[in-house]
């Protein structure tokens, strides 16, 4: 079985965001980029799925060199090649230009199954999969906690809420994957070493066979126009060093009270 | 020429999902600001009499795709089916709830359209007659407004963002609109759904929430947060640090990797507040932080702040909310 898994880098969660004095970005340097955490649950499971059965296993993603970094990450897990989408004319593609460029790249591979993380942790939106499933015409099953693999089919659990859904399609598919999958495994040395050597292979507008005009900028359909400071919190009222009844009895007067909560 | 608010309802078993209400509420006032009327799509099996009680709350029309094989939720059906309504009932802005299914179905409907959309949003206004969206990124580190190059807007609204439509006496007109999709080209099928959480409830629509993590040290020491729960009506949740030492089940995770939730009260104990935590509760109107660290970083995020052991805080505190609503 042939997986791809398309991967995002995004700023490590515990990274400190500020937002560029013209509100239009934030900045960038002194951030630790990472691979988007649900993302390593996608890249764990297309490996467990060729050491289950065979195949090949290929990670694409879309960005400026600076990505590169987390595909290497992804080789040296184990995933056996790499597919970087970069052109100028990438630049600043909404989740639905992103999805045009990663359909491309899907066409030409043919996978039978394509995995990517439930939702990247920069922007949170998990829009990207949903996009790319339609214009592949294919199923889609989002925020999968259990993945089963059997003859030309999937079955996944996903968590709704108060409980789950057992949901089974058809391949080839776009599944997301939830945490709870598996436990994504470290980059080994010998791995490490062995992902300098692997193959990544450039995609760029040209490869595509996308207009300059339906990616980047240009091609989005949803703009940013502000980005935004979280709004001040007044300072809260922390109650220490005295009789707990007492304290309790503060809290619980406040929220009736002051917070009108209760 | 597109005018109007179309507000997907999300039924579940002939139920409406709490957020459907707060929709029609939000729905109305971004109608009102644009111009053109409030409507509604109602997807599934024998809704139709569902579907014509969203007339009460506000709703001019509903749009309702009725069929066997939508009795349970499919991406390829449902998304089919709201496409259908958006073509017929032709509105300037879809509004859905960003909950499980909301997030599945929302990107895909808007694939169909051809359009983008803000997952997700905690803010909406009318600038210029668009919508601007405003929404969490950066696992709510900071916000970005957002606008839309094309038509519909389409939105979905973190759960318990605004208040529920209230009862106006009106009543709506149903129209059936066809799926556009036959039941043999659904490619991936919900077989069964399996249900754990009976009767609770549910974490991203609550109205109270009672979390517990690391320091609540045990599993059964969940039940002092359950009887507090009990008490004030809460749902209990948990720190990933809880989920992770097995004290509590997945489903109670609050946090980045686990639910959002927004709720107008949260109550956090033994809980230090890492950022991963904070990204799932940050929204809440009210926060409570009990932590015997008097450094834990809730206590930054805290409206109101207890240090000292949560298993002599919890107890006294049961007992305090029982008397205060005896009263």
């Amino acid at each position: 079985m042939k997986v791809l898994v398309c991967m995002k880098q995004t700023p490590d969660t515990e990274a400190t965001i500020k937002i560029t004095s013209d509100g239009k970005g934030i900045e960038e340097q002194n951030i630790k980029w990472i691979m988007s955490p649900y993302d390593e649950f996608a890249v764990e499971e297309a490996i467990r799925i060729k050491e289950k059965q065979g195949g090949e296993t290929v990670v694409v993603t879309v960005g400026t060199d600076r990505v590169v970094e987390s595909m290497r990450t992804a080789l040296a897990m184990g995933m056996d090649r790499g597919v970087h989408c970069s052109d100028p004319a990438f630049q600043g593609s909404d989740a639905l230009a992103t999805a045009k460029i990663l359909a491309s790249v899907i066409k030409a591979e043919k996978p039978d199954l394509v995995l990517c993380g439930r939702q990247a942790i920069d922007f949170d939106q998990a829009q990207v999969p949903s996009y790319l499933a339609e214009l592949l015409g294919w199923p889609q099953v989002y925020a999968v906690a259990k993945l089963e693999l059997q003859q030309g089919k999937a079955v996944c659990n996903r968590r709704i809420e108060g409980g789950e859904e057992i949901v089974e399609t058809s391949l080839p598919a776009v599944i997301t994957c939830d945490k709870g999958l598996n436990e994504p495994r470290y980059a080994s040395l010998p791995g490490i070493m062995k992902a300098k050597k692997k193959e990544i292979k450039k995609w760029a507008l040209a490869q595509t066979g996308l207009g300059a005009n339906e990616v980047g900028a240009q091609g989005a359909k949803v703009k940013v126009v502000q980005y935004l400071p979280l709004p001040e919190r007044p300072p809260g009222k922390v109650f220490k060093e005295m009789d707990t009844a007492e304290m309790v009895k503060q809290v619980v007067k406040l929220l009736r009270e002051e917070a009108k909560v209760i | 020429m597109a005018s109007g608010v179309l507000v997907f309802a999300e039924q579940r078993e002939g139920k409406f999902r709490k957020v459907a209400y707060e929709l029609l509420n939000i729905g109305k006032q971004i109608a009102d600001k644009l111009g053109g009327p409030l409507s509604a799509v109602v997807v599934g099996k024998g809704v139709k009499d569902l579907a014509g009680s969203l007339g009460k709350l506000g709703a001019q029309k509903v749009y309702v795709v009725d069929s066997d094989f939508l009795a349970l939720y499919s991406t390829e059906g449902y998304a089919s089916a709201v496409a259908s309504a958006v073509k017929q009932a032709d509105p300037a802005v879809v509004l859905t709830g960003n909950t499980a299914m909301g997030k599945d179905l929302t990107p895909r409907v808007s694939a169909k359209l051809g359009v983008g959309m803000a997952t997700d949003c905690t803010a909406l206004e009318v600038a210029n007659g668009k919508l601007v969206a405003t929404r969490p990124v950066y696992s709510g580190k900071c916000y970005i407004k957002v606008e839309f190059a094309g038509s519909p807007q389409i939105v979905s609204v973190r759960p318990n963002t605004y208040p529920v439509a209230q009862e106006t006496g009106g009543s709506a007109e149903v129209v059936n609109v066809d799926a556009g999709i036959s039941a043999d080209a659904v490619k991936a099928k919900v077989k069964e759904v399996v249900k754990t959480g009976e009767g609770k409830i549910e974490l991203t629509e609550a109205e109270r929430i009672v979390s517990g993590g690391r320091g609540i040290k045990d599993k059964a020491n969940f039940k002092i947060l359950f009887d507090l729960a009990d008490v004030i009506k809460a749902a209990v949740g948990a720190s990933r640090a809880a989920v992770d030492s097995g004290y509590a089940v997945p489903d109670m995770q609050v946090g980045q990797t686990g639910k959002v939730v927004n709720p107008s009260l949260y109550m956090a104990f033994g809980i230090s507040g890492a950022i991963q935590h904070l990204a799932g509760m940050r929204t809440s109107k009210v926060i409570v932080a009990v932590n015997k660290d008097p450094e834990a970083p809730i206590f930054q995020k805290a409206d109101y702040g207890i240090v000292d052991d949560l298993f002599k805080v919890v107890p006294i505190m049961t007992e305090e909310f029982k008397k205060l609503l005896s009263e």
